[in-house]
């Protein structure tokens, strides 16, 4: 049995499955459910300054995307911090971490821009026994109006910043969750590191509308007749979270700087994608949104009984193994050749690769072959694009073969090289560095 | 030789027919067509297919395992509840169990297809043989396991888990009982009884002793005084007569022992059947016997049930497919009188029967069918000596909801007692529930 346990930053869990902060964690009673149903920790619902809370719509917060049979593929909301007073939030929390002293607990923090604000609230979470802090630089809607959440994040100065205060007004390990409504992921982990963070999360909620009711011409969740932008994430987002924790797991710059993954994170295989692109451990909202929070039980069976299968023992066997593997495009080899081959057997003939390869691509499936209908590829015209692969129905129906070293590539004419080479050296390229002689 | 040959015969068809008509019956399905499958759960709370499966397998769990492809993960989810899992995935009646339940058979009367999931992971894990048990650290105690049908197996192997001694004691010389003796040819293919056998005993500290008889070889009072607790999971092992004039023609048998013959013969061809076969019964063992007399080239098979279509015990799925082969069922008929030219079958008289204040009764018409073979399935009983003491009502043992007798030392589970539905699923999950039992007591 594959060990999952998991120590981010030196805080400690049975597993790498926690729930990001979101109305998952909004309470005691929900997160002692969460913790019965194996939850390996949480990040508090992000608690705001003292004083009255922030209020939320009362009408639909949510709208989402579906697959043809309603499954949730991509969710959006627009609810703001926590709208519980602190007190309140504190005391449970602190009986909540008394409670399950195995479990992670994390304190999300979003005060306003200003030192004493910060120098106000972190002597009270670290009060409750918290293992950590998240400072919400993320929260798209709303906190970003009042110039906190993502109107922080968006400024890599006010992101150092900020760390800089907490790092000296806390003991506790500082991770700070980014926003990715933002150009370059890169430069805002770059400030959190250079203040000083301990980690990074990532990502935040994507800015979104998710469709426009065509009756009332207003935007979903429409809210008395409006609507607003909201936060979009579920299944839909991960591409791009993955890429955002790829670009900061190989900069050189923020190399090595533990990150904890959160974006569509819904089976056992997602997170086992982060982590291999580098996160420490991984966050998760929509899923449990949507299943309830039985559905860790999935993903801590699903990533042991992966981890058993291939013989990897412990989380730092696939943390960041697939980092080495992602690089520029300039780096790819060139003299790589692949060509499409479709296995006739299971080919259903529906013409969908012919038509998009046809139409959009390359010409390089027939329809017809002697008069009756079938599809194989030209290996003429085959560029190894994958298009056809890609809007095949049939599972490995339609593979990408590598040409051997040595081989004619019909397309060109020329035997495959056995060389790698990039287009740093390639010869159109006209800044192309010349290979040593 | 022959396909219209009279009287019975074997070699009615070609080999390929054979071949054919005994093949699986629902073939598993391949790693898309699960996923497709899997992907119509909604991975319900509280899940009504779960409370429906007499074993509380955790359906939405297995899955949503299946649908991340994780096989392997999914059958452990199953067999944790239910080590017989992959047997009850082809046997079950779905349709009046899980699938029944299914929030998406309400919907749109098209539920998630859960047998066939459960039967696809299963049998991932049984063909690498992965096993997912160890026994506990051995107990000391002993317990003897009598039969080794599904209760039997399932009793034994949660007794094993739990580091118990465990010898189970079995009359004929294969374990599996009715999987390996009495399930339908087509729902049990590839030797799935005896592979599955193998791979629940896999888990060690179980010995089967084949060949030993209770009342024969030994009584449950020398068992009770050798062992620390006995589990008594012996089935049904006797069939109820007829009673009618003509039971004794050579050509009129009982359609369990039919049965039996036809999943012990090597070579479907060897085994011979009636050019018209009539099958007295209503249930799964008369919607079994008859289909697989079609299977086996007869030319016509009728069915006679002394009731209506609605009290059958066959549910409507095992009708419709005993019709799909080409069965004639009739209803409201009684066996009056098995016909015969004095040694042989030639035919049997039915009587039309109604219900009357008194109850079902005959009307006094009759109608004559022509048949070289009559197949009795109407009821296994209880049949078992050297039980001493034991409290029996109503030709089955009596229990307790924790599966105790009334004798101090002995549980009992499955089709021996009155408990639930004649049905694999539940004597699975009693011998599991008597064993949680025994070993509560013994700890
Ligand atoms: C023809 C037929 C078809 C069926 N089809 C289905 C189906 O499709 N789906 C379904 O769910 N259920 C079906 N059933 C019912 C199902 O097979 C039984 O409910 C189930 O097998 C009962 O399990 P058990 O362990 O209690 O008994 P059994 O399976 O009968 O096993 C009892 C075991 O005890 C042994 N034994 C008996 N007496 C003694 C003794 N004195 N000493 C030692 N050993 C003894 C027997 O040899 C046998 O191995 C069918 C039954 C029949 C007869
Ligand atoms: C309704 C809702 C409220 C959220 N509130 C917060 C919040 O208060 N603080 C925060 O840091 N992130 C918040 N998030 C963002 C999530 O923590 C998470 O980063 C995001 O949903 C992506 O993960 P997912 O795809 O698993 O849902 C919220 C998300 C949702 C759906
Ligand atoms: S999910 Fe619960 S709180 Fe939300 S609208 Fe439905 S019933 Fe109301
Ligand atoms: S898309 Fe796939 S199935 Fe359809 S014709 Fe092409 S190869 Fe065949
Ligand atoms: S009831 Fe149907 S949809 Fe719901 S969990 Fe069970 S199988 Fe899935």
């Amino acid at each position: 049995m594959a060990d999952l346990r998991n120590n981010f930053v030196g805080i400690k869990s049975p597993n790498p499955f926690w729930l990001a902060s979101a109305p998952p964690t909004d309470k005691a009673y929900n997160v002692e459910r969460a913790f019965k149903a194996g939850w390996g920790g949480v990040v508090w619902k992000t608690l705001g300054s003292e004083g009255p809370p922030v209020v939320n719509v009362n009408g639909p917060r949510y709208g989402a995307i579906w697959g043809a049979d309603r499954r949730l593929l991509g969710l959006n909301n627009i609810e703001l911090i926590t709208d519980r007073p602190l007190q309140v939030n504190l005391q449970e929390m602190k009986q909540v971490k008394m409670n399950w002293p195995d479990r992670a607990l994390i304190a999300s923090i979003m005060v306003p821009c200003v030192e004493e604000e910060w120098k106000a609230i972190l002597p009270l979470v670290e009060e409750t026994g918290a293992d950590g802090i998240e400072l919400n630089f993320g929260c798209p809607h709303g906190m970003s109006e009042r110039g906190m959440g993502a109107a922080v994040g968006q400024v890599p100065e006010y992101i150092e910043m900020v760390v800089r205060w907490c790092k000296q007004y806390t003991r506790m390990p500082v991770i700070t969750k980014l926003t990715p409504n933002i150009t370059d992921i890169r430069r805002p982990a770059r400030a959190a590191k250079a203040g000083g963070t301990d980690a990074v999360s990532l990502i935040n909620t994507i800015n979104s509308i998710v469709s426009v009711d065509l009756d009332t011409f207003a935007p979903s969740p429409t809210v008395d007749g409006k609507g607003t932008h909201g936060g979009y994430c579920g299944p839909a987002v991960k591409p791009i979270a993955l890429n955002m924790v790829a670009e900061i797991a190989r900069d050189p710059e923020t190399y090595g700087l533990p990150i904890s993954g959160i974006g569509g994170v819904t089976t056992w295989r997602d997170a086992a994608e982060f982590l291999a692109l580098g996160a420490g451990n991984v966050q998760v909202c929509t899923a449990a949104m949507t299943y309830g929070f039985k559905i860790v039980q999935e993903m801590i069976t699903g990533l042991s009984d992966w981890m058993d299968s291939k013989g990897h023992k412990t989380l730092d066997d696939i943390s960041g193994r697939a980092v080495p593997n992602v690089t520029d495009w300039k780096y790819l080899n060139l003299n790589y050749i692949s060509k499409a081959h479709i296995d006739q057997d299971a080919c259903i003939k529906c013409g969908r690769c012919h038509i998009a390869c046809e139409d959009t691509s390359h010409q390089a499936i027939t329809d017809m072959v002697n008069g009756v209908r079938q599809f194989e590829v030209k290996e003429e015209e085959c560029v190894g694009c994958n298009l056809c692969v890609n809007v095949c129905p049939v599972e490995n129906c339609i593979t990408m073969v590598p040409l051997a070293a040595g081989t004619i590539d019909q397309r060109t004419g020329k035997p495959v090289d056995p060389n790698y080479a990039n287009w740093t050296t390639h010869p159109n390229n006209p800044t192309a560095v010349q290979a040593a002689e | 030789m022959g396909r219209l040959s009279p009287g019975i015969t074997s070699g009615r068809l070609s080999d390929a027919d054979y071949e054919a008509n005994f093949a699986d019956l629902h073939p598993r399905l391949d790693k898309h067509e699960a996923l497709v499958a899997s992907d119509r759960c909604y991975f319900c709370h509280d899940a009504p297919c779960m409370t429906a499966c007499p074993t509380s397998i955790d359906i939405p769990m297995f899955i949503r395992q299946i649908s991340t492809g994780n096989a392997i993960g999914a059958a452990h989810t199953i067999f944790d509840q239910n080590i017989l899992g992959g047997m009850c995935a082809r046997v079950c009646p779905t349709e009046t169990l899980c699938e029944q339940a299914c929030v998406r058979n309400t919907a749109e009367h098209r539920p998630v297809e859960i047998g066939r999931l459960q039967r696809y992971a299963t049998d991932v894990a049984i063909e690498q043989n992965v096993q997912f048990y160890e026994r506990a650290a051995p107990t000391g105690k002993s317990v003897a396991v009598v039969g080794a049908g599904p209760a039997g197996l399932a009793a034994a192997h949660r007794l094993a888990m739990h580091g118990h001694a465990v010898t189970v004691f079995e009359a004929k010389e294969k374990s599996g009982g009715l999987n390996e003796y009495g399930i339908a040819t087509y729902k049990a293919t590839d030797n799935i009884a005896q592979r599955e056998v193998d791979y629940v005993l896999s888990i060690g500290g179980i010995t089967v002793k084949h060949g030993q008889k209770l009342g024969r070889d030994f009584s449950l009072a020398d068992l009770a005084a050798r062992h620390d607790a006995v589990f008594l999971g012996i089935g049904l092992a006797g069939v109820n007569g007829l009673n009618v004039e003509g039971e004794n023609l050579s050509g009129c048998t009982d359609a369990v022992e039919f049965i039996e013959g036809l999943r012990q013969a090597k070579n479907k061809a060897d085994v011979a059947i009636g050019r018209s076969v009539v099958v007295l019964g209503g249930g799964m063992t008369a919607i079994d016997a008859a289909v697989q007399a079609k299977l086996l080239g007869a030319e016509e098979v009728t069915i006679a049930y002394r009731r209506g279509k609605e009290n059958m015990n066959a549910s409507p799925f095992e009708q419709d497919l005993a019709a799909s082969k080409g069965v004639t069922i009739r209803h409201w008929l009684q066996p009056k009188r098995v016909l015969g030219d004095g040694s042989k079958v030639t035919g049997i008289e039915l009587e039309y029967t109604a219900l009357t204040s008194a109850g079902l009764a005959g009307t006094g018409e009759t109608v004559t069918l022509r048949a070289d073979q009559v197949l009795k399935a109407i009821g296994q009983s209880f049949e078992a000596d050297g039980l001493g003491g034991l409290e029996i009502k109503g030709g089955r043992v009596v229990i307790d909801a924790e599966g105790r007798t009334s004798m101090p030392k002995v549980w009992a589970g499955g089709d021996c007692v009155k408990l639930g539905e004649d049905l694999t699923v539940t004597s699975v999950a009693q011998g599991r529930d008597a064993a949680m039992s025994i070993h509560r007591a013994l700890a």
